[in-house]
Parts: structure tokens; sequence; C-alpha cells
């Protein structure tokens, strides 16, 4: 019997989590733009301003048609 | 430079845009234009080219050059701290709009604004609103430098006199929280109700009140926090003496919920707990579905958003910026090429050709010479000119035309949707239904009045035809915005529908801002002439100009010597060794010209006049289809503020029955809008320009047509892409289908409501069936008005 109470407790516990969780992100403002945080992930970080070792651009250079969709 | 042998045109690197292979060059690619080349070597010395990775010519083109002290006015501290966010001594955050922003390419520039310059610490993008928002250390780059910064790349900083008001209303996300907290109660509820339909053992009992309380208790938030709304606007409803959708609904949540409480606390039953927070959830999700509008765009612009922030003032022959609202009358202002003009003012130096299709829709420039006023709204199109203000900008004729009365809607006229007319129908049968069953368990078991009556209430409540409204008018409204017409909100829809007579405006609505007729006069010319009359007219950016090269398509460029233009007037120059001059009537053939009313170019090689090129509107090529397909359901009307040139043409075009109106002031064109719904018509008015604002402000429906979502457009209901206006008559017939569908999807929730009252008229609706019917049912009229609105668009081809 006191499990349940238990489990009642831990469960509702976990689901008030998740609902601050969804308000945080509410307010947080990650519904505001649907569009940009998918994409933002996926460019690549080259290495910061100074060491231009080797001038990345030569290789990658043509412009690939790798995701034409994604044009809006 | 020497001319290039190939004829096939080649796309620019940055830009995508066709140029001519082999003349600006940077390695193997090719650019159209020098700004471009810039852009790109700029943006390779940093290592930025995953920019052109990402999508094919991803830039912004930069053959329109920006004017060197354009940004000059953010040097200002009065305007520059009310366009920052925040600031403290080290870092400056501001938020710009940038009407360019476009694809992913943009967005990865614009994050990685860091690397282009040191002083700017962060930058993020909000890609829905077009929004830049910057970190920058202002001991190391201005906030004008980071503009220019902008605008070199491309991304020209769009900031308006609205921006300085700081009024930018926020999206309001209460609605959003109650859907949460009621998911989140509907969650837990349904859970804490399975011991109670699945029955427990005998030794698990005393478990039952304990679950019951739990019920109860997350039944709260969602009584009296999420279901709010409902209870608010109905309430504001009967206060008003009209019975909305969301008084009964408010009336079935707040019954169901007092006798839950009522079971719980007396221990005579589990309640309806699980059905109402399911019912709140449902039809909140159905709120937000419909609310969710358009962020980006604005449907509530006023002049102000169109006029610039700043003007050059010039005092004791210094060029000094001001704030528009400090303009005072006696000032001299600097006005630049394609600027507009913020004040009346008189003329005193330059020569003015003012372009007031802003305010009027005539597409011809207007001449002016010294000493005569020029009115605020005007744009310059030509050299630089200077004016004495007369009148503060708050004072001017363009203001005072927007804030007469007539162009504030005459106190937002009451619609309601035919939903809520529906409903109250709805509403007498079920009372019916109640008393009925009331009467009749009085008289044989008394006992049963309370539990027949509430559950008759509980089941019968017309949240499915809010659900099916509410869910129909989402997709339609996604469906819609798909296809690029963007509506203000659901009401729209229905207005759309119970339209009977469509109004056009002319200029760049039937006809396209972007193109033009032209017809040739005169001699005839070979080709190595029009070859010349192209090069000279490739160096100029006059829209004249531009309309021939358009015309003759693209062709090989040779080089132009001795290039002159008189801002207004025409071109001159050398080329090939013959001397071309294009122009008007005057600069050409040094006769002065006749007024005409179509613009006219006329052409002279070798100091020989040759001919004359007219231009004419353009008529969208689509626009006889779309007549003709609207003509026999829709009374056809067209009000141009132009001259009555081509009303034979129109009339052509338009068919017997439709009334062409020209030289319609935009209070004229409010007046015949007044006068077609005086005589009981729904009207749809469909315009651009600021001279259409108060049509399209007192139309039913005001659709305001822009040739791109980033343009501007004047506040209205609706906002069209001007591509998409053939499939007008497509979109009308969706937002009819919009009511079969919620009519249709109602009837099956009514043969639900048949099965709940048959057990709640005889006092036994045990929860459980309560707990089955009424998501079965909510979910099948997701499924039905999701499904019959998409096949309509499908079939509609949208």
């Amino acid at each position: 019997m006191s499990v349940i109470i238990i489990l009642l407790i831990a469960s509702i516990s976990v689901a008030a989590l998740f609902l601050g969780a969804y308000i945080w992100s509410v307010r947080d403002g990650q519904y505001d733009d649907e569009y940009s945080p998918p994409l933002r992930i996926l460019f690549d970080d080259s290495p910061p301003l100074g060491n231009e070792f080797e001038e990345p651009s030569t290789t990658n250079l043509k412009p690939q048609t790798r995701n034409p969709k994604l044009k809006l | 430079m020497s001319i290039a042998a190939t004829t096939e045109s080649t796309k620019c690197f940055h830009c995508g845009e066709d140029c001519e292979p082999g003349r600006i060059t940077a390695g193997d690619k090719q650019f159209c234009c020098e700004g471009c080349k810039m852009v790109y070597q700029l943006l390779d010395s940093q290592g930025l080219c995953d920019y052109y990775n990402l999508n094919e010519g991803p830039g912004i083109t930069r053959r329109i050059t920006v004017r060197k002290d354009k940004f000059a006015f953010l040097d200002q501290e009065d305007i520059k701290q009310q366009l920052i966010s925040f600031a403290n001594d080290k870092e400056t955050h501001v938020t710009l709009y940038l009407p360019h922003i476009h694809c992913s390419s943009c967005l990865y520039l614009l994050e990685n604004l860091h690397k282009l310059n040191p002083g700017i610490v962060s930058s993020r993008v909000n890609f829905s609103r077009k929004e830049v928002s910057i970190v920058f250390h202002q001991k190391e780059i201005t906030l004008r430098q980071v503009a220019e910064l902008l605008t070199s790349i491309g991304y020209e900083p769009f900031i308006s006199l609205n921006d300085l008001k700081n009024a930018k209303p926020r999206v309001s996300k209460s609605l959003i929280y109650r859907m949460g907290v009621a998911g989140f109660c509907f969650g837990n509820s349904m859970l804490f109700s399975f011991p109670e339909y699945l029955g427990l053992e005998s030794a698990e009992m005393h478990l039952q009140s304990a679950f019951r309380l739990l019920n109860l208790l997350v039944a709260l938030p969602a009584f009296f926090y999420s279901s709010w709304p409902f209870f608010h606007s109905g309430w504001q409803g009967l206060r008003s003496k009209f019975l909305n959708i969301d008084a009964p609904i408010a009336l079935a949540i707040l019954v169901t919920f007092v006798r839950s409480v009522y079971e719980v606390a007396s221990g005579t039953g589990a309640g309806y707990f699980d059905s109402m927070t399911g019912i709140v959830f449902f039809m909140l999700v159905g709120r937000v579905l419909q609310e969710k509008t358009y962020q980006q765009l604005s449907f509530d612009r006023d002049f102000t958003a169109y006029f610039p922030v700043a003007v050059t003032v010039l005092k004791n022959g210094e060029e000094i910026q001001t704030a528009l609202p400090s303009i005072k009358p006696g000032d001299t202002i600097l006005i630049h090429n394609e600027e507009l003009v913020p004040a009346d003012s008189i003329l005193t130096r330059g020569k003015a050709f003012i372009d007031y299709s802003f305010v009027t829709g005539e597409s011809t420039p207007v001449e002016k010479s010294m000493g005569e006023i020029v009115y605020a709204g005007g744009k310059q199109t030509g050299g630089n000119i200077e004016l004495l203000v007369m009148k503060e900008v708050a004072q001017s004729y363009l203001t005072g035309l927007w804030s007469k009365d007539e162009f504030k809607k005459a106190s937002e006229k009451k619609k309601f949707s035919f939903v809520h007319l529906l409903s109250r129908y709805f509403t007498y049968i079920v009372l019916t239904i109640a008393t009925t069953a009331a009467i009749f368990w009085y008289f044989n078991d008394p006992t049963k009045i309370w539990p027949s009556v509430t559950a008759v209430l509980i089941i019968a409540c017309p949240c499915a035809l809010l659900l099916s409204n509410t869910f129909t008018n989402g997709n339609i409204l996604r469906i819609l915005g798909r296809n690029k017409l963007y509506l203000r909100n659901a009401q729209v829809i229905e207005e759309i529908a119970n339209a009977n007579h469509i109004v056009f405006d002319k200029t760049g609505t039937l006809t396209s801002s972007r193109q033009q007729e032209v017809t040739y006069h005169g001699e005839p010319l070979d080709v190595s002439q029009i070859q010349a009359i192209i090069t000279l007219a490739a160096q100029s950016t006059h829209p004249l100009s531009k309309a021939l090269l358009k015309y003759f398509g693209k062709k090989n460029y040779s080089t132009v010597d001795a290039f002159h233009e008189i801002p207004g007037r025409g071109v001159a120059g050398m080329v090939d060794d013959k001397l071309i001059r294009l122009g008007s009537q005057e600069f050409v053939t040094g006769k002065p010209g006749k007024v005409s009313a179509m613009p006219v170019v006329y052409v002279s090689i070798d100091n020989k006049v040759y001919g004359h090129f007219t231009i004419q509107n353009f008529y969208r090529k689509e626009v006889p289809e779309l007549v003709r397909s609207l003509s026999n359901k829709y009374k056809l009307s067209v009000i141009s503020g132009d001259n009555a040139a081509e009303r034979n043409h129109l009339q052509q075009l338009l068919g017997e029955n439709a009334t062409v109106l020209f030289r319609q002031s935009p209070e004229d064109k409010l007046h015949y809008i007044q006068q077609l719904q005086q005589s009981g018509e729904k009207v749809i008015m469909i315009g651009d320009g600021l001279n259409d604002a108060g049509a399209l402000k007192q139309s039913d429906t005001g659709i305001a047509i822009t040739e791109d979502s980033n343009n501007f457009t004047p506040a209205s209901d609706a906002i069209l892409e001007a591509g998409q206006l053939p499939k007008l008559q497509h979109f009308i017939q969706v937002c009819k289908a919009n009511k079969q569908i919620v009519m249709a999807s109602f009837m099956l929730s009514i043969a639900y409501n048949i099965v709940g009252v048959f057990f709640a008229v005889q006092g036994n609706l045990s929860p459980l069936v309560a707990a089955i019917l009424m998501p079965s049912s909510s979910l099948s009229i997701l499924l039905i008005t999701f499904g019959c609105s998409n096949l309509v668009a499908k079939w509609k081809k949208l």
C-alpha cells in the first residue's frame, strides 16, 4: 500500500518537473523561432580567427546543392 | 573591358542573379557586380565560405548601392538610446530588423559576425521575426558601424520611425501556458482515474479516496487557471447581451466541476475530472492552433513604419542628422535619391521628380520646380534636393489624412462568427432537454433530477462545435499560409467566404510594379543599334532604363565612354563610336515635350532622333483568367489613382459589367467601399499602397498585395504575395469549404451527443462512458477537420 503512495508522489513530482521544464522553455522563447535552432547545430565551428594556417575555402568553394530545399 | 563573345549568361556566385560572363571575376567565380565580389572576398578572407555551401547564390545583389552616410543618424545619442535594448559601460545589446534574411546561409553568416569584426561579441538570429540581436563592445565598434557592417555584407537593417516608439507588441504566451497546465492536469487525471475504471480490490478500497482526492487536486489548476479564457469570454458576451459559444462551454465546465467536487466530497462517486480537464486541454490546443499567426508580418502598419528615422538637416552649411519627430518648420532638409519626403515643404534647390505612388497611386513621377510645395510621402527620384520644411511631421497632409476619422474603422464593427449563432440554438435545445428530463424525473424519481440534469449539461456542451471550428480554422490558416496568403486571424476566413464584391486597385495590384510593357514607335533599329541602346541603359538605375533592359532581354554589353546622366531627364554616352541619347523628349530632341499619359523614352543616335519607346503598365498575365473565373460569381470593380489613359484597355479586360473608376483619391476609394457596403454588399478590397489604406481598412476584408513578404504593406486583414493572385478564386473556395467542414464535423459530434444524452437523461452517465465518449469524439473531430481541409486544399491544388 505505502509503495503505491510513494509511487504516486514520485510520478507526480516527475510530471511536475516536466511541467516546470515546459513553462521554462516557453518563457525562454524556445518556441519563438522554429527555423534556426535545428540548423544552428549543423554549422561547423571553424577554427577561430588568427590561425589561418590553411585556407579552408579552396576545397569547398564549389557551390554544392547538398540541401537545396533549405532555401525558403 | 571588352565585349564578351558568349551569349549564354551565368549566375552570379554571390547572389545567383544572371550576369555577364567574364566581366567581374575572382578566381573561377563570376559576379554580377563589384559589390557582390567584395562581399565574397570579405567572406573568403575570414573563412566564412560555408555561406556559399549551404545554398546556391544565397547573397543579396549589391547592384544598388547604399548611400555612404545613410546610417549617420545612428551616431546621434538620442536616436541610439531609443533603439538599443540594453547597455552598460562595456557592451551594448541591440535588435535590428533585417528584411533580407531568407535562408540558412543568412543564418550562418549573421551568427558569425564576430569573425568579421572583433568588436562584436555575439549575434543571434530570430528567423521568423527576421531579426538579429547583436551584442557588441561599444568601445571597439559603434552602432553605426554595426549597421554599416551589416549593409556591407548585404543585410541592410531597416530602421523606421516606428521603431522609435519602442512599442513592439509581444505575443501573449498566456494561452500556451494554460494549454501546458491543462495538458499536465489531463494526463495525470487520466492516470489517477484508471483504478476507478478498472476496479479496485476490496482490500485496497481505502486507496480509492486517495486517488479521488488527487484527481480533485490536479483538476484545480485546470479549472481555475486553464479554463479562465472561456469564463472570461462567456461573461463578456453575456454582459453585452450576446450568448456566444464560450458561455455554454463555461457553464458545462462549471457544472462538471461542481458535480465532481460534490461527488468526491460526499463519497458518492469519482466525478468527471478527467473528462473536464481533457476537454479544456483540447479546446485550448484548438485555440492555440487557430491563433498562431505570423509574427514576422505586421498587419497594423501605419505610415510611421514607412518613414525613415532621421533626415539630413542643413544648418550653416553643415549636414546634421536629425531624428524625424524633432524636425521643425524653417529647417532645411536634404533629400537624396529614393528617399521619402517626411514633411510638407517647399523645394528650394535641385530638380525634384516626386513619385507620389505611395500616397495617390499615380505611378508617374511628378516634376516640381523651385518654390513649389512638396507634400510628405512623396519619394524623390533623381538627384539630391533641398527642401524648406513648412509643417511639422505630425501636421503634414499625409499624417492629417491618416488621422482623419474616416480612416479609423468606424467603431470596430461587431462581427460574430456563424459558430456563435449555431451554438446559441444548440444551447437552447440542450436546456430544453435538461428541463424536460428534470420535469420527467420530478414526477417519477426526484432523486434523479440532479444527476440527470447535470449529466445532460456535461455531455452536451458545444465543445465539439468549438473544437471543430478552431481546428478547421487553424488548419485552413496553415494551408493558406503555405500558399503565401497570410490572414490576420481566423475571422477573416469567414469574411472572405461571405464576400460578394471584389474591388481591385490597379497600380501594383493588377499591374506589376516590376514589369512594364514597352512598345517602340519610330524608324526601325538594327541589332547593333539596339545593343548600343541597352548598353547605355544598363548604366543607369532609372526605372525606365530598367524597363528597357528587361524588354530587350539579356544581351551582350559593349563599353560606354563619356557616360553622363542627368537625373530625371536622361542619359547619354558613346557606345561603339555612336553617340546615344536616351531620355525625355526635351533632353533628346531639344524641343519641349508635351505632357503624356504614360512614360515615354526618346532615343537619338548620333544626334538623329529615331523614335521613342512608350512604357505602359504591364498587366499581370494571369489577370484575364482571374477575371474570367471571378466575374460570374462576383461583382468586380477597379479603382485607381492613376489617370484614365487605360480605361478602354481595362474595361475590355474586365468585361462589360465591371465598374472602372480613375483618379480616385484615397478618400474617394474609401467612400466607394462605404457606398457598396451601404447597399448591402460584402466587399473584398485588394490593394497595395498606402493610398489604398483607408479602403483596405473600411472593406470587410482588406487584402494587401506585396511583391514579396519582406516589403511593407499597409494595415490590412490579409497579406498576399503578388504571384499568388491568380489563385484568388481557389483561396475563396477553400474559405467557403471551411464552413462546410465545421458543419460536417459538428453533425458527427451531435451523433456522439445523442448517445451521451441517451445515458444522461436516464441519470446513469458513468464516468467511464464520459471518459470514452469525450476523447473519441474529440479525436474523430480532429481527424475529420484535418483530413477534410487537406483534401479540399489538394483538390484545389493549393
